[in-house]
């Protein structure tokens, strides 16, 4: 009874803050963390030209909250800025442009501060980089001079700063992102359905304790009893009867688990008031899905054999963190349990109980993690929610931007001209994505994926430039879409001029990259559409573009999510992109 | 070949870059349907709807009034409130509480000279097709399934084929998180919004029994709450979902239940989640799918590019989750759309279901989604939810069964309508299990 009142007393109520109302549908994206570390960025824009994809992702960075942004802006307002920018006004006319666009935007979100020059005491961009305080993400867009260009690459190795170059003009658009050495992703937000992991192939004593309890006397069970048995015991006990009649060993084989799944079907009591059991429903629906002998998955293994020298990279967390999480798994054999129970048909009591099992096998993986991190030297500062966090999401931790440094950007062209016409190799490099994983999207897509995933798979695989023109050849025979590589050299080939060249100009300037190209149909259209569009932007891609980028640097910034990497080419005349490792 | 000549608009000076593009080929321009003389001054006699005035609805008034469009009308029922701010950005705290679409039209008239933004602050059923008929174009921000096939419905039956006017292209996004999707429908000719239903398959249900004893998770505390306390203790004459203190009675409920099952997890922020079925958006995306779908309504006005539904694609999606990875494909037109379709659509049911258990089942069916279903077969009345008399009348049938009390034979034809699609009737052909 004592109990019972003392739970009515209303609990101590948090309302949500102005701010947590206003951020309400982001923070259900990233949380807290994640909008603290928003807040915290301070962001350049170097802009240029018709000067609006830029300012459009910089609206896309306002709205959520960073802490600061600066926009460095030669161009005075024309008339032509009136017609593709939203954030300058008639007023603006003849006005810097850095200053109009800055005052508009400050108006989308007070919180955000924001600077603009050149102005009366900083006129250029050396002097800008030199008196700020340190830029956290640097954005410049095309067209740029190469000074300036090497201007923002030296200072971004030297603040270990991300650069994003944009560049957009008529219907097409490309972003670059330049990482300052491997990025490590541990909160990727993996979709749910795909973290399942119940280890029923090697259940720890505890859970065969728990099994055995409540299967005991299986064929006694009250109909209601029987059919409240949560599945994963279901599966425990008919394979521990499985094992009996097998020699001691598991259901491995496509035939065996079917026949498996058959057993658990027939297991159902059918002469209960329902006419079939749920819970076993459940159980044979998960034979396939959770019967499987777990690998190291291809990112973490990336992770594992990663040559983590760099100093910035031994002084960092997560490498203290991975090397211990890789000497549980070189130990164990397995990864740390991430510990979470899908919702199953149970009686409360019964599924508490066995999420608990799971959370103290976590809680006891981790643990022992964490007794290695704090044994090395450096670990013992590091924050054990932090460790929680990987054991969770150990299976779907992700480097990006791994073989930095290896290969430089134009020496990368040039061995894609090399190879232009030869068998691709460099396509083996290629971070080799999980095609389950490419598309992890509620049911209702879910569907469509599965129409078409023979035909998906293929092309989910960022590719690489050796391999895209050698793929267009085939393109009709394995259905893949053709390769945008050609919008990208021909953008690249205009990517510093004020003054528009012809068009056989900008076809010469795409063959001294790649040689060769002028003989490609699709090279040749791309320059024409190029020409066309002379470098103005279109203001809806240049608003499609600035969403993509913001989603990226969001996705940077929080260190959630998995960004590009690293290139991703929009072409907004068959509507769709490509992201290219170049 | 080079391009062709620029041919300018009204304000050359202004719209330079895209006159660029409007009034000259390109290299995938189809010559036959393309004329650069004409298509800007043809554009900006177009009058395009836009309908939603929130998260995608701002971005497509900026994209459009920037792509050439000069008039423009923008219908929202809903008012501005404060979780809006982190996307919307035609709307500034000062503004929270008036409409939408007012707000939205205002600012971006005062924006970009020469635009005319017409704001309706109804709703789209208020209209008729007489309305809609005055459009060259629809655009649908929206975040409600209902409303879309509304729309669409009402521009499939608007297609008179002898009358070319009457076709209304339909361009319609949608975003989640970081995902979203941007597609073209050209009513009666490509897949419509009612052939990709089943592309947004409802969320399963969590069973009563559940709610009301064996919950597991804290949604089911937080839908026990909702559902089963809320109609037992009437603690306000009705639940206002955006009333905090209607959010907190629910929230203390649950986390009171969510105790008494030693369930962690519930809070003020997930109880408002689930109760308000809430859709995380940011800023970003919206941009991303308005500028896709305003993108698509420039190549369909000027003909300058070929657009989605024409020759070949009508469906991108897009998700950026995990790097960024879109999929432009041809969803195929079904033969048996209840809304385009020549044919009936097979519906697969046990004989010995009772009418009520048939009802039921059309809430489910991702084919289907019909949640206040009335079911006519061969001229006879079954079950009709409206007008009460007639309720009143029919309800007896829903207790009998299919096959032996209401004596419906395998193969038969049933016709279901539903008040969220007034002008829609889903023709099924019962197949008998």
């Amino acid at each position: 009874m004592t109990e019972i009142v003392m739970s009515q007393t209303p609990p101590i109520l948090h309302g949500p803050s102005e701010k947590e109302r206003k951020y309400d549908r982001q923070l259900r994206l990233w949380a807290a963390s994640g909008q603290a570390a928003l807040e915290s960025a301070n962001i350049l824009l170097v802009n240029s030209g018709s000067g609006t994809v830029g300012v459009e992702t910089l609206k896309n960075l306002v709205l959520p909250g960073i802490g600061r942004f600066v926009i460095y802006d030669e161009a005075k307002v024309g008339e032509a800025d009136l017609g593709v920018n939203f954030f300058l006004v008639e007023g603006s006319l003849g006005k810097p442009r850095s200053q109009s666009l800055t005052g508009h935007l400050l108006e989308l979100n007070p919180e955000v501060q924001g600077g603009w020059y050149p102005n009366e005491n900083i006129k250029t961009l050396e002097s800008l980089l030199a008196d700020s305080p340190v830029f956290t993400t640097i954005m410049y867009t095309h067209p740029i001079t190469p000074e300036n260009i090497s201007l923002l690459e030296s200072y971004g190795q030297q603040h270990q700063t991300p650069l994003v170059a944009i560049h957009s003009a008529g219907f097409y658009s490309y972003f670059r992102i330049n990482l300052p050495g491997a990025f490590p992703i541990v909160d990727t937000h993996p979709d749910e359905t795909a973290t399942t992991d119940l280890r029923l192939l090697t259940p720890w004593p505890e859970l065969v304790a728990f099994t055995e309890e409540l299967t005991k006397n299986i064929d006694d069970l009250s109909d209601f009893e029987h059919g409240h048995l949560p599945y994963v015991v279901i599966l425990l006990h008919y394979l521990e009867k499985w094992k009996a009649e097998h020699g001691g060993s598991y259901p491995s084989t496509y035939k065996e688990k079917t026949e498996f799944r058959r057993i658990v079907q027939n297991a159902a009591r059918t002469k209960n008031t329902e006419g079939g059991e749920e819970n076993f429903e459940e159980a044979a629906a998960a034979v396939l899905k959770t019967l499987v002998v777990p690998s190291l998955p291809s990112g973490l293994k990336e992770i594992f054999e990663y040559e983590h020298t760099h100093l910035a990279e031994q002084n960092s967390g997560f490498w203290v963190i991975a090397d211990a999480v890789k000497a549980f798994y070189e130990e164990h054999k397995c990864l740390p349990l991430p510990g979470k129970v899908p919702d199953m048909k149970a009686q409360s009591k019964v599924y508490i109980q066995l999420q608990n099992i799971y959370k103290a096998k976590a809680r006891k993986d981790a643990a022992e993690i964490l007794e290695t991190v704090q044994a090395t030297p450096g670990g013992q500062n590091i924050d054990p929610a932090e460790v929680d966090l990987f054991c969770k999401n150990a299976a779907f931790v992700k480097l990006i931007n791994a073989t930095t440094g290896t290969i430089s950007r134009e020496d990368c062209l040039k061995k894609v001209a090399g190879e232009f016409h030869n068998t691709p190799s460099l396509s083996m490099v290629v971070n080799t994505r999980n095609p389950s994983l490419f598309w992890p999207l509620q049911t209702s897509i879910g569907r469509v994926k599965e129409e078409l995933s023979d035909k998906s798979a293929i092309f989910a695989t960022p590719r690489n430039t050796a391999q895209e023109f050698a793929n267009d050849e085939n393109a009709e025979m394995t259905l893949q879409p053709l390769s945008l590589l050609p919008i990208y050299l021909a953008m690249q080939a205009t990517a510093h001029v004020e003054d528009w060249p012809s068009k056989e100009e900008i076809l010469a300037r795409v063959v001294k990259m790649v040689p060769g190209a002028d003989e490609n149909e699709r090279v040749r259209q791309a320059v024409e559409e190029v020409t066309r569009a002379e470098g103005g932007e279109l203001h809806n891609v240049a608003a499609l573009t600035g969403g993509m980028v913001a989603q990226e640097t969001i996705k940077i910034i929080t260190k959630q999510y998995i960004p590009i990497d690293n290139t991703c080419v929009f072409d907004g005349i068959n509507s769709r992109c490509q992201v290219l490792r170049l | 070949m080079s391009p062709g000549p620029v041919y300018p608009s009204s304000e050359p000076a202004r719209w330079k870059y895209l006159d660029r593009i409007r009034t000259r080929s390109g290299p995938f321009t189809i010559p036959e349907i393309f004329n650069g003389e004409t298509s800007a001054e043809a554009q900006e006699k177009m009058k395009v709807l836009v309908i939603g005035a929130g998260g995608l609805g701002c971005e497509l008034l900026k994209n459009l009034a920037l792509s050439g469009f000069k008039n423009i009308d923008v219908i929202d029922m809903d008012t501005i409130d404060i979780s809006n701010l982190n996307r919307q950005f035609l709307f500034r705290q000062s503004d929270v509480g008036k409409f939408k679409a007012e707000v939205a039209a205002a600012f971006v008239e005062k924006r970009v000279k020469g635009v005319k933004i017409t704001p309706h602050n109804s709703k789209i059923q208020d209209f008729d097709e007489d309305f809609y008929m005055q459009f060259q174009i629809v655009v649908c921000g929206l975040d409600s399934i209902e409303a879309r096939r509304w729309i669409n419905a009402t521009l499939v039956n608007m297609v008179d084929e002898t009358v070319e006017d009457s076709y209304k292209p339909l361009i319609d996004g949608g975003t989640e998180g970081f995902k979203g999707q941007a597609r073209v429908i050209l009513p009666t000719i490509t897949s419509c919004l009612e052939c990709q239903l089943d592309m947004h398959a409802p969320r399963a249900a969590v069973p009563l029994c559940t709610l009301a004893s064996i919950p597991r998770q804290p949604e089911h505390c937080i839908e026990w709450a909702h559902v089963i306390a809320w109609d037992k203790e009437k603690p306000f004459p009705q639940l206002d979902k955006d009333d905090p203190e209607h959010i907190t009675w629910l929230y203390q409920k649950a986390l009171l239940r969510a105790r008494e099952f030693n369930i962690v997890g519930v809070t003020y922020s997930l109880t408002q989640g689930v109760v308000k079925n809430i859709i995380p958006a940011i800023a970003a995306t919206n941009s991303v799918i308005a500028a896709a779908c305003c993108n698509e309504a420039l190549k369909i006005a000027t003909n300058c590019a070929p657009y989605l539904g024409y020759p070949e694609n009508n469906y991108m999606m897009y998700s950026g989750n995990d790097s960024i990875y879109t999929y432009t494909f041809k969803h195929e037109k079904k033969d048996d759309c209840p809304v385009c379709g020549v044919s009936v659509r097979e519906l697969t049911v046990d004989p010995k279901w009772t009418l009520q258990e048939l009802v039921d089942s059309f809430a489910a069916r991702p084919e289907a989604q019909l949640k206040k279903p009335s079911v006519r077969a061969e001229g006879k009345t079954l079950y009709m939810q409206s007008p009460p008399s007639l309720e009143e009348q029919t309800r007896p049938n829903l207790e009998k069964t299919l096959a032996e009390g209401l004596g419906l034979v395998d193969g038969q034809e049933i016709g279901v309508t539903d008040p969220a699609f007034a002008t829609v009737s889903f023709k099924f052909k019962l197949k008998f299990t």
